[in-house]
């Protein structure tokens, strides 16, 4: 059963609060899609640690329901 | 479960790169699989592949290993460097071939 973006979009906002999310879905199956997630709580993190991040707030979906999911991770620019 | 953690653990260790992959290295059977393949290759690097569709308790086995929900997973010198997303990353900003270097892993340096 895909994931529609909405669903993966409240789950990261719930997970990262200030984060800037944009979420592509990149073959309309919903089961590929392509997210980035810019917020504080990636600062000093590796980029291994920053996209597990991300998987836990996706609650155990990724991987099941949704096959592929292409992240970009990162911390917004100073000033 | 423990004694598939311990083989995964005992392959990493015994083998300086060891890629996690769906498929072997002659036929991958995903593309994303298949693209850090051809980044290994591309870069010249010898690795052992691990095809994870042979058995069931390997492919959750290798997921709860490093806690990292898909697969490829590549490993250098035991340590998990990341999946299809950050090796290509890594790759495209040059931190592979760092890194590979850094572990004194044989690789052709590409031409910038």
């Amino acid at each position: 059963m895909p994931m529609p973006a909405e669903e993966i979009e409240r789950l990261l906002r719930e997970a990262f609060p200030d984060a800037k999310i944009e979420i592509r879905d990149l073959a309309g199956d919903g089961d590929h899609y392509a997210a980035t997630v810019i917020s504080e709580a990636f600062r000093g993190k590796s980029r291994v640690r920053q996209h597990q991040m991300v998987y836990a707030a996706l609650q155990g979906r990724m991987g099941g329901e949704l096959h592929a999911l292409a992240l970009t991770t990162g911390v917004p620019e100073e000033g | 479960m423990t004694d598939v953690k311990d083989w995964i653990d005992s392959v990493v260790k015994e083998n300086d790169v060891v890629l996690f992959m769906k498929g072997t290295h002659e036929q991958p059977m995903c593309g994303f699989s298949g693209r850090v393949v051809q980044i290994l290759d591309y870069l010249g690097v010898p690795f052992t592949d691990v095809n994870v569709l042979v058995s069931d308790e390997l492919r959750q086995g290798i997921k709860e290993y490093t806690n990292w929900p898909t697969i490829p997973q590549l490993y250098v010198k035991g340590e998990f460097v990341g999946g299809c997303d950050i090796v290509t990353e890594m790759f495209q900003n040059g931190e592979l071939v760092k890194l590979l270097a850094e572990k004194g892993i044989p690789h052709r340096v590409p031409q910038q």
